[in-house]
């Protein structure tokens, strides 16, 4: 620890944060935590369905279109790679605003909280025409046109899980950018500077990272396995 | 992380403490909106969530009663019921949509609604800044925002209950496909929908206290209240509040999905079904028993976020009037805490005779029979403690005592339930009804009154008065053994839980009188609980003033506080604490407080 606490038996005796944090990045901290136990819900309820069904739609054949792209392109998997590059681009950006941050540069956070805005968004406008291609293939919460990997008719729970899963991180990652949009108005105005310090942005910060880390689980899940 | 963000955060721990010592400065300027409506003191929000689960207690309470009459008196019709329930009781007899209408809202109210808002949002509001030494909760804001989140749960689940169809009949636990499918029953239709709504506002409600509670326990302790300095109903609240953040969110899950295969054409929980009157649904693939999985991921904890605040409070409160430190103070929260850890691995408990796998039966058989241990520690250190005592009777102590007695008895029979084999035989009767009754309703709910007997004189600066509460003990103990004892032997004779009459089943006739009896005790105890409610309300306004500092000659930190805190708690500084907060009868002292300094030629404890 740094020279500016006390011994670390001192830090639990009462009068300050034992983990040297104010209290609302300790929530943060318990709400990711929550909230880590409510996509691990979901992420093993869809394992156990899957894994009780008899065949499942192969990724690579579901997911191999690719915007303006012609029609039958064989491209599996290169749209949602760059989805996802695009969404850990944001969390570098993120990292950076917070650095700006720690420095008190004010002209840095508000740059890097706009590329990280910008990311967010390109995530989201990736997901939506994701979201349409699908549906305009019959795809959608219910109705499932993908076929087994051997041939045979699938469940609709392809498809049931992939719209409420993604959709449920996709709802995260909404409320990520319109967080980190006030985020940025606030460092506009100033909010921070009178503050003294631009604490909000890490904790904005670790609410994003934590974002694009459940992409990561929900990536494995959906377009890899 | 830099040297910098370390220094930066510890300015912004130093600031924050000085925005509350600012408290002391000026009075707040406060209107009856802001002080008794949209208030972000920690004490009103307690009493707002203290009043507000006593009113779903008393509905909850008295849906219990009206289904007891239908059990107890199944063959006779009473005009007064159409009268009050209208077409769910034509001809004077409870309709059976409204029996599962009641028993399923008595249960989710008083699970959820009572027992967990009104007994932890209460306490952990009340006591938490109180007692580790804050001029109040990590974030007010969001404390207030956790109350008024569980008052709108409140007011769409009471909305359900006057929607045409009924609210939700398929029973708390809301297994797919009664909750699924709105073709399946009258109250699977708009009052489902409600139920869900409202209890998604609740997992939010419990979400943010569960948050600050946490928060603030870590962080916003007084000088020297070190962690083994806290009073055990801190460290029972701190892991309720953990329980809550990480099973809740499982239950949303749950929920979510659930929403889905209502509303949207999911087969989540839905697998091949044929509807009676509707035909066969083209749902496949789904698994009903996903939906126990993440059900009783939280409601096996929920049963432990309950209890625990029980038992924090019942461990203070025998210690206080017993004039004897508690016994094996580490031992107490190590066993919270071996509680906690394992309340989250038993929760298949609930799922024996699912047809769950055998060998995974038999773990969690092993996981739930670990649980015997901590609960065992926990009662021989609450027997110990009393043990050679100086008792005072006080009401609040013969709630606190009534609650080990309920606990030792409804947790006996925990180890039958616990093991498959048995469970076979005794699921779903009503042996699960006495068992989960004695040990996690009626205990709790006397947790809750010891603390509320207990602590009134810091809510309201008065006393309740005394006859009245140990009447209202002497008949609610009596009551609670007279109504759940005879239903082990019921349940044991294979008697199940949730018909609606009893009365065409050869095997269960027998049973007639002792349904009676039962359902006879149950009007008793809830006219009982009368006597509490106008010993409350009669005692904000009238009671016995308080007129010393502390009154039951208590160590914690609430009772150095002003007889009518304001807010921020202490006028002027926090005081600091200089030791642990059960130094009763020590070197000839009856008691020692948290904030007298250690002397000179102390014994250690």
């Amino acid at each position: 620890m740094s020279t500016t606490t006390a011994t670390p038996t001192k830090l639990w005796s009462g009068g300050k944060s034992p983990f040297n944090v104010e209290y609302g990045k300790l929530m943060m901290w318990y709400f990711l935590m929550s909230d880590a136990f409510t996509f691990g819900a979901f992420l093993i309820s869809y394992g156990t369905i899957r894994f009780s069904s008899n065949g499942w739609p192969d990724p690579n054949e579901v997911f191999k279109s690719f915007p303006f792209a012609p029609e039958g392109v064989n491209a599996p998997l290169v749209f949602v790679s760059i989805m996802t590059f695009i969404l850990i681009i944001s969390s570098v950006t993120m990292v950076l605003a917070v650095h700006a941050g720690h420095n008190m540069d004010k002209k840095g956070v508000i740059k890097y909280m706009i590329w990280t805005i910008i990311g967010g968004a390109a995530f989201l406008g990736c997901q939506a025409w994701e979201w349409t291609h699908l549906y305009h293939e019959g795809a959608w919460w219910g109705s499932n046109p993908f076929l087994n990997h051997d041939g045979t008719a699938s469940s609709t729970n392809f498809t049931n899980y992939f719209f409420t899963i993604t959709g449920f991180h996709g709802f995260h990652v909404f409320s990520g950018v319109i967080i980190n949009i006030i985020m940025l108005i606030m460092a506009m105005n100033n909010s921070f500077e009178k503050r003294g310090h631009y604490l909000m942005i890490e904790k904005a910060g670790l609410y994003w990272h934590f974002v694009d880390l459940v992409w990561v689980f929900v990536f494995t899940c959906f377009y890899l396995i | 992380m830099s040297h910098v963000a370390e220094t930066q955060a510890a300015g912004v721990v130093a600031v924050h403490h000085d925005d509350h010592a600012h408290h002391e400065h000026h009075e707040h300027h406060e209107t009856f909106i802001t002080k008794y409506i949209f208030s972000q003191d920690h004490k009103m929000i307690a009493k707002q969530f203290l009043i507000t689960g006593m009113f779903w207690a008393v509905l909850g309470g008295l849906m219990s009663v009206l289904f007891r009459f239908q059990l107890g008196y199944p063959e006779d019709a009473y005009p007064w019921l159409e009268t009050i329930l209208g077409k769910w009781a034509k001809g004077g007899r409870i309709t059976p949509e409204a029996y599962y209408a009641l028993v399923t809202t008595h249960g989710t109210v008083l699970v959820f609604f009572v027992l967990t808002a009104g007994l932890s949002g209460t306490f952990a509001n009340f006591l938490i800044p109180l007692q580790v030494g804050a001029r109040d909760m990590a974030s007010p804001f969001l404390n207030m925002l956790s109350y008024w989140f569980f008052f709108i749960a409140s007011i769409v689940m009471l909305s359900s209950l006057f929607v045409e169809t009924g609210p939700f009949s398929g029973g708390w636990t809301a297994y797919p496909p009664l909750s699924a499918l709105g073709d399946a029953s009258p109250g699977s239709k708009t009052g489902m929908d409600l139920w869900i709504i409202s209890m998604a506002l609740f997992v939010v409600s419990s979400l943010l206290g569960g948050l600050n509670y946490i928060a603030t326990i870590l962080n916003m302790r007084t000088k020297g209240m070190s962690m083994t300095r806290l009073p055990l109903t801190i460290w029972a609240l701190f892991f309720t509040a953990v329980l809550g953040v990480l099973s809740f969110p499982v239950l949303l899950s749950g929920f979510i999905l659930l929403i889905f295969d209502r509303n949207f054409g999911t087969s989540f929980y839905l697998s091949d079904i044929f509807v009676n009157g509707v035909g066969a649904l083209p749902n496949e693939g789904g698994s009903a028993i996903l939906f126990q999985h993440l059900f009783w991921f939280l409601g096996h904890p929920e049963v432990y976020i309950i209890l625990l605040p029980a038992m924090g409070m019942v461990s203070e409160i025998l210690s206080v009037n017993s004039r004897k430190p508690i016994f094996g103070y580490i031992a107490m929260v190590g066993s919270l805490f071996a509680i906690a850890i394992l309340a989250f691995l038993v929760w298949a408990h609930h799922m024996f005779v699912t047809g769950l796998n055998p060998l995974l039966g038999s773990i969690f058989v092993l996981l739930t029979l670990l649980i015997a241990v901590p609960s065992a520690i926990k009662v021989f250190n609450w027997l110990t403690t009393l043990w050679r005592g100086s008792i005072h009777f006080t009401p609040g102590m013969l709630f606190a005592i009534g609650f080990v007695s309920l606990f030792i008895s409804g947790g006996l029979t925990g180890i039958w339930l616990g093991n498959s084999a048995i469970d076979i035989h005794l699921h779903d009767t009503y042996f699960v009804i006495a068992h989960f009754h004695i040990v996690m309703g009626v205990a709790s709910m006397f947790g809750m009154f010891a603390g509320i007997y207990h602590w009134y004189p810091k809510m309201y600066g008065r006393y309740m008065n005394n006859t009245l509460g140990y009447m209202h003990f002497w008949i609610t103990i009596a009551g609670a053994y007279m109504i759940f004892w005879p239903m082990h032997y019921e349940g044991l004779a294979g008697m199940p839980r949730r018909y609606y009459d009893y009365s065409i089943w050869e095997s269960f006739k027998q049973f007639a009188e002792l349904n009676r009896f039962i359902s006879t005790v149950a009007m008793i105890v809830f006219a009982a609980q009368l006597l509490f409610l106008i010993n409350f309300f009669y005692s904000i306004f009238k009671g016995r003033k308080v007129t010393s500092l502390n009154p039951w000659g208590s160590n914690t930190l609430e009772w150095t506080t002003p007889i009518r805190p304001g807010h921020g708690n202490w006028p002027g500084e926090i005081p600091e604490v200089h030791r642990w907060p059960y130094d009763y009868g020590k070197d000839g002292k009856e008691f020692i407080a948290q904030t007298t300094p250690v002397g000179e030629d102390e014994s250690h404890h």
